[in-house]
């Protein structure tokens, strides 16, 4: 039996990198892949979807029920194809983690979360306690469902894929309004995704203000990087949400990761410990992120940043 | 407006978990316990919907060792209204725990679940949704804002690239992104209260609810991020670094 992957797009019918990365996941279990791609007009995606390596068939689920990917509706659809299938796998963003624990709901199974190596089809690693300690699980259920991080499976091509796409007519019906979506609040950035950025330059309460993470802008424009921040910086209002790194934010792990005035606390090193390579900048000689970098600079941000931005830009 | 809000006790965040010496899991004994942080900031969203008369009771849950009485009686100095401890020897995964408060859903009838989104031991973030399923009511997950009112519940959810506002029919199962609150302390006069606060204790053995394990865990090992920690002097020699040894920029 195969294994099907749902897969993650952005508003602006961008597939998500985590998506490439489940792929190349769901491969390693020695079976078939197919993909499931899930919401309302989607021709042009799934145009895209078809050409992404390492799947052999395309399912299209398109019905203006699932405009919004809401958990509902979605993890009733996904349960009605499940009995071709003995492996599901989600990304584990905050979308797969919403949708995937529903359906093993549904199905009565023991979801597996953000597995993060694949010993063989039913035994998995995946971290604890924020991180700090890694363990391997082994499932008993006939059916299996996990959700993957996009850190450790490198992400198949984009293209050179040819699946065939088959269009799902049958769509269990939706009719129970149990959640009715209201409004979209995207926080707009041109930059790179955090999760798919070459670099990542996170600030930490350090930064003082949001203001302030204009000096860190300056260097993601040098590094075309992605801008990330500690809780304490999110929590503090200096920047969204989203920008957050860690047990309770994002997962990333990029060629670079660039702390500046964060502490390094176990929650935050949960989300960049994986990166290539590590650098503090931080004023605390003491602080607990430079034993987690490969290079440390002692110093004042303020005195740091103006001259590193000067540096690349003199490269 | 009931409200049911389930509990954990887990090795409190601010220590360093350690492996027991023969990998099979995580010394638990002689450490210090705390409530699970994301159902603290379940709590204290049930209490203030009960200060602001919203809610007209809070009930907690917790399932585990007889010492889960402590993380109730915590939950209740914060100002929820009664107890229940389900007790059980074993460790149980998410679909045990789903299986289990599905039991008292039935039991209590509450208008909402409201609990935290994951467990800071297992970072499972799964029990929420699988309850949801198995209930077939809506599910609002990882909320950084609630508004309850006749019936529906309007969430602003944390997502991917931003947030999203939704409106759930109630009943419905909601769980908590850590900055929906700031949880309070308890004070002592209401420390002292909590403990005349009647608890209900049953065995899970009783219940007669299916929990066996679908998934083991074979074994743990600490995952070090300790790096090399080359402390350089300058920003030219940063640069140098990571141009010609590291060569990422
Ligand atoms: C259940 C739970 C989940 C959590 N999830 C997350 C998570 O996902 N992500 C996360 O990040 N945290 C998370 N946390 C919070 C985490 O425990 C820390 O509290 C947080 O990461 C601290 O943020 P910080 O390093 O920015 O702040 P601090 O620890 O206050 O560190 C600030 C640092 O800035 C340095 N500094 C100050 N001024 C300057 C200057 N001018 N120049 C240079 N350096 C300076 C200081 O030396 C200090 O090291 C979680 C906590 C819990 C309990
Ligand atoms: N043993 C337990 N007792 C009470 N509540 C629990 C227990 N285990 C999990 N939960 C609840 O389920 C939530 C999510 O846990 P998890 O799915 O394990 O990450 C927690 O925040 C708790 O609200």
């Amino acid at each position: 039996m195969a294994v099907l992957v749902l897969l993650s797009y952005e508003k602006g019918d961008q597939i998500r990198k985590i998506s490439r990365s489940a792929i190349s996941a769901a491969g390693k279990l020695g079976t078939e892949v197919h993909a499931l791609l899930v919401g309302d007009h989607l021709d042009g995606l799934s145009q895209k979807a078809s050409q992404l390596q390492g799947i052999q068939k395309l399912l299209v689920a398109e019905h203006a029920a699932y405009a919004h990917m809401q958990a509902e509706p979605v993890a009733d659809l996904i349960a009605s194809l499940a009995g071709s299938y003995e492996f599901i796998v989600a990304p584990a963003n905050a979308e797969g983690k919403d949708i995937l624990p529903r359906l093993a709901g549904l199905l009565d199974v023991q979801p597996i979360s953000d597995v993060v190596e694949m010993i063989d089809a039913s035994t998995f690693v995946r971290p604890i306690y924020a991180g700090s300690i890694l363990a391997t699980v082994t499932s008993k259920d006939a059916k299996k469902l996990l959700s993957v991080r996009g850190t450790t499976f490198e992400a198949v091509a984009e293209t050179g894929g040819n699946a065939t796409i088959e269009k799902i007519e049958n769509l269990p019906a939706s009719d129970k309004q149990l959640s009715v979506f209201k409004e979209l609040k995207l926080s707009q950035s041109d930059r790179p995704e955090l999760e798919s950025a070459r670099v990542v330059i996170s600030g930490g309460r350090g930064m003082q203000s949001g203001e302030n993470f204009v000096l860190l802008e300056k260097i993601a424009d040098q590094l075309d990087a992605a801008i990330g921040a500690s809780r304490a910086a999110v929590d503090a209002g200096f920047v969204p949400n989203d920008y957050q790194v860690g047990q309770t934010g994002k997962i990333v792990a990029p060629e670079l990761y660039v702390a500046v005035a964060l502490s390094g606390a176990i929650q935050h090193l949960a989300g960049m410990k994986d990166s290539k390579i590590v650098v503090a900048i931080n004023k605390d000689p003491e602080a607990p992120i430079f034993k987690v970098s490969d290079y440390g600079i002692i110093g004042d941000l303020f005195e740091i940043l103006p001259q590193l931005e000067a540096a690349l830009k003199a490269r | 407006m009931k409200i049911l809000v389930p509990v954990k006790r887990v090795v409190d965040s601010n220590i360093k978990p350690l492996v027991k010496s023969d990998n099979s899991g995580v010394e638990v004994g002689g450490v210090k316990m705390s409530m699970n942080p994301f159902d603290e900031t379940a709590v204290e969203e049930a209490v203030r919907l009960k200060e602001q008369k919203i809610a007209s009771e809070v009930v907690v849950i917790s399932i585990g060792e007889p010492k889960c009485q402590d993380t109730l009686r915590t939950a209740m100095a914060m100002g929820a209204d009664r107890g229940i401890l389900v007790t059980s020897e074993d460790a149980l995964e998410s679909l045990s725990v789903a299986k289990i408060l599905q039991h008292f859903v039935t039991k209590e009838q509450p208008d909402v679940v409201l609990m935290g989104k994951q467990a800071s031991d297992d970072d499972m973030n799964a029990t929420g949704q699988i309850l949801a399923a198995k209930l077939g009511w809506a599910q609002g997950t990882f909320v950084s804002k609630l508004e309850l009112s006749d019936g529906k519940a309007q969430i602003t959810r944390e997502i991917d690239d931003g947030q999203e506002i939704l409106e759930l029919t109630l009943p419905a199962v909601i769980t908590t992104d850590l900055r929906l609150n700031e949880p309070r302390f308890a004070s002592l006069p209401n420390i002292m209260k909590a403990k005349k606060k009647p608890i209900e204790t049953v065995a899970l053995a009783d219940l007669g609810v299916d929990t066996a394990v679908r998934l083991q865990v074979k074994s743990v090992a600490e995952s070090s991020s300790v790096r090399e920690g080359v402390i350089v002097g300058s920003v030219e020699e940063l640069m140098d670094k990571l141009q010609n040894e590291a060569k990422v920029i």
